[in-house]
């Protein structure tokens, strides 16, 4: 199924907390990915149904989502405040979503979902008795019972432990290995990167980027790259490169090089025929910020 | 009706500490009739006084504030409702459910107790008791479905609602006569004097054609509109 966004924005009084947005989100996991306070939340509660777009459409597979009750037989929602009743068990908990789906056989439902994420053994125990990840794993169970074709997580792994975090990485891989649509949040890049075969960025309420982690970069190549250079003739190399107005610097260093294209086409079609022009092997060639915090942090100056 | 929805409300309702303040009320009510009975003063008079003043003037709205709201606000507040609410049940059966288990509420801890003390003072005599026991009733689902919708409309449901209660009803309604038109409170009492033939009921200043048709608009009105207010209800992020 495929959750369409077309020119959505959300304001609060005179605060544009979302601003002008438009993505499809299909099969597969999506990261959405964006720094506190950049609207990811906003965002992903109007996917969810439980905020009113002030401008724009959310609509899935061409169905309005919002007021319309019809679209949680497709979609599982897990969302960041804990919203889990804590006299209930987890038993209890999972249960009841599952007859609140009114699927026909809630029993199983619910054990096959606490087995998925792992929590057969303590779903006896009152859910105020667990600890955020374990709550986080039942409100997980809880919005699978009935297999949606959409899943939504806000900031899901938030207080999980390593091993949660890595089981619960590998469950939405998973499913969306199987064909569902899952879409995460996260302000923490690694996860993103991790789990995600496509990321849409959000920064300051703006869509920032949309791609996969090469794509983004790609979509980027004018911001200034970092390249750590090793060659039979730093020095040499360094003088030859800095007359061209594609490097902005060059370090020379015990290790080599460390130049700053400014402009990154052309950095990289220059630098083999200097190497060549002036007799220079290079040994190494290697970026030294192709990571997402570097990307991201270059899409939030850019947008600010 | 949605089974589920209303066994979690009332779970939540009376699994926590509410059900002591649900209680606390309708025991001091019987208390009191138990008292009066001992020391003798179990009159048609003293009866009547207890009933306006404490069953239907304290107890009842109170208990309509505290099941009213409680059956969705602490919900709302802490984000539990996002479980029931992100599900394909329709929004406005969820208002329904909601305040059916706050009317219940009310008939089991006010409209019973009001039937009971009465009865310990004046038995059934010219049917003060059953007069009390439906004007605490159908007050009660008045008061449950508005506090409900307070309690979807504000997350100040407590304060307006004891405004209401004690300002509206208690102070301006004693001053103002057309104040009492619109107080659930006067509905309840015109109610229990229509029904009772003790001489010891003074008039009402509402009359019972106005009270019914009342209770009626104000309980189906505030049941649709809070079921409406919950099919646009917003998560406000914390962002």
């Amino acid at each position: 199924m495929k959750l369409e966004l077309s020119q959505v924005s959300r304001w609060y009084g005179n605060v544009v907390a979302v601003n002008d947005v438009t993505m499809t989100i299909g099969p597969g996991v999506t990261g959405l990915l964006g720094p506190n306070g950049a609207g990811k939340s906003t965002l992903l509660h109007m996917m969810a149904g439980f905020l009113g777009p002030s401008g724009g459409s959310v609509t899935l597979d061409g169905t309005k989502v919002w007021k319309n009750h019809r679209i949680y037989r497709n979609i599982g929602l897990v969302p960041e405040r804990e919203g889990v009743y804590g006299f209930l068990t987890g038993w209890q908990f999972v249960l009841s979503a599952a007859k609140l789906h009114g699927l026909s056989d809630p029993i199983s439902a619910a054990q096959k979902a606490l087995a998925t994420v792992e929590m057969e053994g303590p779903k006896d125990r009152r859910v105020e008795t667990y600890s955020k990840g374990m709550r986080q794993r039942v409100k997980v169970a809880a919005a699978l019972v009935h297999d949606p074709e959409v899943l939504l997580l806000d900031e899901p792994f938030n207080g999980m432990d390593p091993r949660q975090r890595m089981h619960l990485m590998d469950l939405i891989r998973a499913m969306g290995t199987a064909g569902k649509t899952i879409l995460f949040s996260s302000h923490i890049l690694e996860e993103v990167e991790r789990v995600a075969q496509h990321i849409e960025v959000l920064v300051a309420g703006r869509h920032a980027a949309s791609g996969d982690f090469r794509q983004i970069r790609r979509l980027m190549t004018d911001r200034p790259h970092l390249f750590r250079i090793k060659s039979s003739d730093d020095r040499k190399l360094a003088a030859a490169l800095i007359v061209d107005a594609s490097s902005g610097g060059v370090t020379l260093g015990p290790d080599g090089l460390e130049v700053q294209a400014v402009e990154f086409r052309r950095f990289a079609w220059l630098l083999p025929r200097v190497a060549r022009a002036e007799g220079i092997n290079l040994h190494q060639v290697s970026p030294v910020d192709e990571d997402l915090e570097s990307v991201f942090s270059y899409l939030i100056n850019r947008s600010t | 009706m949605n089974t589920v929805v209303a066994g979690i409300t009332y779970r939540a309702l009376l699994g926590r500490r509410r059900i002591l303040l649900l209680l606390l009320l309708p025991l001091a009510l019987i208390g009191l009739a138990v008292l009066l009975r001992l020391t003798g003063g179990a009159d048609q008079r003293s009866a009547i006084l207890l009933m306006q003043n404490f069953a239907i003037a304290t107890m009842l709205p109170l208990l309509g504030l505290i099941a009213g709201t409680g059956v969705i606000a602490p919900e709302i507040d802490d984000g539990t409702i996002i479980h029931l609410m992100s599900k394909p049940i329709s929004r406005p059966v969820i208002a329904q459910t909601k305040f059916l288990v706050a009317a219940s509420m009310l008939a089991v801890f006010a409209a019973v107790p009001t039937y009971f003390a009465a009865w310990l003072l004046v038995r059934n005599e010219d049917g003060i008791a059953f007069g009390f026991a439906l004007g605490s009733l159908l007050g009660g689902i008045a008061y449950a479905a508005l506090f409900l919708l307070l309690g979807v409309l504000t997350r100040h449901a407590v304060t307006i609602g004891v405004i209401y209660a004690l300002i509206w009803e208690g102070m301006v309604g004693s001053f103002v006569k057309g104040a009492q038109n619109f107080s659930i409170q006067q509905w309840a009492q015109a109610i229990a004097d229509q029904i009772s033939t003790s001489a010891f009921i003074d008039q009402t200043a509402v009359t019972i054609g106005w009270a019914i048709p009342a209770i009626v608009i104000v309980t189906v009105g505030a049941v649709v509109w809070a079921g409406l207010r919950l099919r646009a209800f917003s998560l406000t992020g914390d962002e």
